[in-house]
């Protein structure tokens, strides 16, 4: 890449026009601040959805408050009602069904992917490879596209009438199919078809990903080498690539079961309301099911290894430590990867599949908590004997070992089919998966957002308001799911309207107890405060970007990586000259050496390196 | 700023980024038509004995597009092979040749789908079913008029006799009980016939319209950069012969078997 | 520029000379006659009666694979193709026949799967 012979060819040099520059960018960077931007909106929308419901299971029955009225005329009196005094705002059913499916929708494929994958993912990757960009630059602006017209589409849902899809985030046929038969297209067909859209944007994304870091990886930079951020991205986009397919059929058969009247996953003799479902019938619900998990349970991993890799990075310059068993770790995310698409029916224990296959998908769950544990303990030993820096994006990644911890050992008894029989689709596999997604991988994108903000924007994000950010986050998000391990282990089924007052304990009925229902009220007080406590974060991400501490060097944090080698921000094509990389990614204190980071592309003292890279021009 | 490797093969890999980036998206394709068999296989398994229907499309178009496919395979990979040897005009006519296959394709596909839209089950008030493709021009607000036959029951009409008779039927619509046209509504096996050949014609279209991009409007390119040419048509050939591999499965799953 | 002098410094994975080129091309015609026989024999054996369904099934499935191997390792060049590209298609191709045979076990009771 020489840039003079390039500039030679061009035109006049031009700066690039608004448009251009922010909306149909192809500079990875700015893709992955779009990915970013997009995504945190959505992580507020279904965080917002969320509290409405809340209101519902801790008060059930009680208009919302503040913005019960503002519902009522959004979205009429089918979705709001009235209480018995005549005041409005009371979600009725069809709205809760509505936010609950949505919150799932929105919160995995609206928020959490593209944030791990989409921002990060986009952001750094090429930086840490040492690349000038992705391998595609216009499919890369072409998968954002999708993604976004796929989120508009899911927005536009909920003001059609009929309101947005109702049948939950897994959307099981039949159910999805015969929730709403008023209308079509209805909900569900947005739903559809907005997925449709989020798929292909993914499955471009992963193809430019994993193209990119097959292909450009800088000169030296070999596999062993790679930042263990890299290696979680690898791995994902194979996830993303192999397991959405399937769902993208599912979705297509779907389709035709909601518009053509096709019966792919319509049973013979469905009887609907009291009413024989006019259909020709033959289908098998249990088919969605499977393609739907097929992807479900890679997609889980999706949600979790890029907040691994961006863990492993901020411990890694925070203990001024080499990663602990970082090759250990690189074939525990391998070992994931490829398990992870043999373990999808421990989520269809309860569909009565039969005990040898069942047996099966036991054995392949327990067997990929092996790697899992092998991952986080790595992490747990890097921190021995460190003397660590206790800055907030570390705050947040320390916060993110128990978190992940708890939420991973809370599994084991979802996979195991016995136990699994009293907990499935209990509050219990809300809290479960909850700990790892939200205080695991929200705790790892908010620890990667402190830690890149300044290669981003060149300011630090405020320090004392980062901590308080963290610690009001860590203690209201263990006050929002930890009682929720009581409840589903009482019974508490995860889909009840109104938090299980239907099934509360009455005089010689046996029922949920006084206490286990009561629950409910100070969950839903600690996720009122949860949304306070990133009030924080909000103005210090917006306030920082102008008022923040701005750095002295390129590499605030001290760190080896090559992403901290590029001028601050890094310009379009990234890196002032080609680079050349010459040992591992984590040298943190080496013996002997000047400071206590050694950056990748530093050469080797004894044997001065060999300029340039003919490889590159 | 320009990509490396995205003309030049890297030297470990061996491969330049779209090659790399076209076997990638085909292994995602192979994902999405093989969730697409699978939901095939396991709506037949759980089919009722009997009534799975066979023989319910014509074999010899469906044998007449597997050649025009095959032959269009031939056609890409001769076209890159002439381009490799600098043959420019060869390539043109190679590739044009392609095109019209696919084109070719295309259009026995549509007449298939039309003949299955005006293809009728009858069910007539007294039980009896008639089977046929209705006769637009004859057919009044009072009468049905369908060129088929009357097939003794349900099991009759899931493996139809090759070469019955037909027969001109009129039927009053007082008569009829319901009637229904053979469009993916009619069964699970219209269903996913229409969704497998439905996907598979969404590709070959893409694909045809990728390969006469690279023939006409961007064909340029190879003055400029024959390399750079030669690797967009070995890309697009790539999936071209995926969109016929998918074709040679698909053709005895849903015509034969 | 002369196109010739251009094209022999391509890379090519199944030659590098004009002649061994043509001789590639000759073996892609005749493959291609290969695959015409083969839809041939698709349909003239999935006519015979066998006296049971499966054994069709599994004529016409081999006849398939068979083109399919033809098609994929000549047309493709996935005979000669890198190793990248194996270990990309190996594991897809894993996980579809985990896909299916797994779904397929978990949705058929007993142990005989009844084709019909």
């Amino acid at each position: 890449m020489e840039s003079t012979t390039h500039d030679a060819h061009a035109p006049p040099h031009q700066e690039p026009g608004f448009w251009q520059k922010y909306i149909f960018s192809t500079d990875h960077k700015v893709i992955g601040l779009q990915y970013g931007i997009t995504g945190l909106m959505f992580l507020f929308m279904g965080f917002c959805l969320m509290t409405m419901m809340r209101w519902q299971l801790a008060y059930p029955g009680h208009p919302i408050p503040i913005v019960g009225k503002l519902l009522f005329r959004v979205l009429g009196e089918d979705m709001v009602g009235k209480d018995a005094a005549g005041h409005v705002g009371v979600m009725m059913p069809g709205l809760y069904n509505s936010f609950g499916a949505m919150h799932g929708t929105i919160m995995v494929f609206l928020a959490i992917v593209p944030l791990a994958f989409g921002a990060f993912g986009n952001f750094v990757t090429p930086l840490q490879i040492g690349a000038p960009d992705m391998a595609f630059p216009r499919v890369n602006m072409v998968s954002y596209q999708f993604y976004f017209m796929g989120g508009i589409i899911m927005l536009a849902s909920f003001f059609i009438p009929g309101g947005a899809a109702q049948s939950g985030w897994t959307s099981y046929s039949p159910l999805a199919t015969v929730a709403d038969m008023g209308t079509r297209p209805n909900g569900q067909t947005f739903w559809i078809i907005g997925m449709v859209f989020l798929i292909s944007s993914s499955l471009l994304g992963a193809v430019n990903f994993i193209t990119t870091i097959i292909q450009m990886r800088a000169e030296g930079l070999t596999w062993m080498r790679l930042p263990f951020f890299v290696w979680a991205q690898f791995v994902t986009g194979f996830l993303l690539l192999l397991a959405f397919p399937p769902l993208e059929a599912a979705a297509v058969l779907q389709l035709g079961d909601n518009l053509l009247h096709t019966s792919f996953f319509l049973p013979t003799g469905l009887v609907v309301s009291g009413q024989h479902l006019h259909v020709s019938g033959g289908g098998s619900p249990l088919l969605w099911q499977h393609l739907f998990w097929f992807l479900g349970h890679p997609e889980v991993y999706v949600l979790i290894l890029p907040g691994m890799g961006i863990v492993t990075e901020i411990i890694a310059c925070n203990t001024r430590k080499p990663i602990w068993g970082y090759r250990s770790m690189v074939y525990s995310v391998l070992t994931i990867g490829f398990l992870s698409f043999i373990v999808w029916a421990h989520h269809m224990y309860l569909t009565g599949m039969g005990t040898r296959i069942a047996t099966f998908f036991q054995t392949t769950t327990m067997m990929i908590s092996i790697p899992s544990v092998i991952i986080l303990t790595s992490l747990f030993i890097s921190l021995w004997g460190a003397s660590m820096r206790f800055n907030t994006p570390m705050l947040f990644a320390l916060g993110f070992l128990p978190m992940f911890g708890i939420g991973g050992l809370t599994g084991l008894p979802l996979g195991f089919n016995a136990s699994d029989i009293h907990l499935h689709d209990t509050y219990y596999v809300i809290a479960h998966f909850h700990y790892v997604v939200a205080p695991g991988t929200i705790f790892a994108l908010f620890a990667g957002i402190y830690y890149w903000y300044p290669k981003v924007t060149g300011r630090f994000m405020n320090e004392f308001w980062g901590r308080v950010h963290f610690a009001l986050s860590f203690i209201f998000m263990n006050l929002v799911f930890m009682p929720m391990f009581i409840q589903g282990m009482a019974g508490l089924s995860r889909r009840m309207y109104d938090g299980g007052a239907t099934y509360a304990a009455q005089d010689g009925v046996v029922g949920l107890s006084k206490q286990v229902i009561g629950l409910n009220i100070p969950i839903s007080h600690a996720v009122w405060a949860l949304g306070l406590a990133q009030l924080p974060f909000v103005i210090n991400f917006f306030w920082s970007i102008r008022r923040g501490k701005k750095i002295t060097s390129d590499n605030p944090w001290q760190a080896t990586t090559l992403e901290w080698q590029t001028p601050t921000p890094p310009p379009h094509g990234n890196f002032e000259k080609p680079v050349e990389v010459f040992r591992g990614p984590y040298e943190y204190s080496v013996p002997g050496h000047a400071t206590d980071f050694t950056p990748q592309n530093e050469p080797p003292t004894a044997a001065p390196a060999p300029h340039g890279n003919p490889l590159l021009s | 700023m320009e990509i490396p490797y995205s003309v030049k093969p890297r030297p470990d890999t061996g491969l330049y980024n779209a090659k790399v980036g076209i076997w990638l998206f085909l292994a995602s394709e192979v994902m999405l038509f093989g969730a697409l068999f699978c939901s095939y296989i396991l709506l037949r398994v759980n089919a009722p004995d009997g009534m799975w229907p066979h023989h319910w499309l014509n074999i010899w178009l469906g044998m007449t597009n597997t050649i025009v496919l095959i032959f269009s395979s031939v056609t890409v990979v001769l076209s890159w092979a002439s381009l490799k040897m600098g043959q420019f005009k060869r390539y043109k006519l190679y590739q044009g040749v392609t095109i019209l296959c696919a084109l070719t394709f295309l259009c026995i596909k549509s007449y298939e789908y039309h003949d299955k839209f005006i293809h009728y089950e009858v069910i007539l008030t007294d039980g009896r079913i008639a089977d046929g493709h209705i006769e637009k021009g004859q057919t009044t607000a009072d009468t049905v008029a369908l060129l088929g036959w009357w097939p003794k029951d349900e099991a009759a009409l899931m493996d139809p006799p090759m070469g019955h008779p037909v027969e001109k039927i009129e039927i009053p619509r007082k008569q009829i009980k319901t009637m229904e046209n053979y469009g993916p509504w009619h069964n699970t096996y219209t269903a996913i016939y229409f969704v497998l050949t439905g996907l598979h014609a969404l590709h070959v279209l893409a694909g045809a319209i990728v390969i006469f991009a690279i023939w006409g409007p961007l064909a340029k390119v190879w003055e400029q950069d024959p390399e750079r040419y030669i690797n967009r048509v070995e890309v697009s050939g790539l999936f071209w012969h995926f969109v016929d591999l998918v074709w040679i499965f698909l053709f005895p799953v849903l015509y034969l078997l | 520029m002369s196109h010739s002098t251009q094209s022999a410094t391509v890379p090519h994975p199944a030659g590098h000379s004009t002649e061994e080129i043509r001789r590639d091309m000759r073996r892609y015609l005749i493959i291609g006659v290969a695959l015409m026989i083969g839809t041939g024999m698709t349909v003239w054996a999935s006519l015979i009666d066998f006296g049971s369904r499966e054994i069709n099934i599994v004529a016409a499935l081999i006849i398939a694979s068979a083109k399919g191997f033809l098609v994929a390792g000549f047309f493709m060049h996935l005979i000669s193709e890198k190793k990248m590209i194996y270990a990309v298609l190996a594991c897809t191709g894993f996980f579809f026949l985990a896909l299916m045979y797994l779904t397929l076990l978990s949705m058929a009771h007993g142990s005989v799967i009844q084709i019909r």
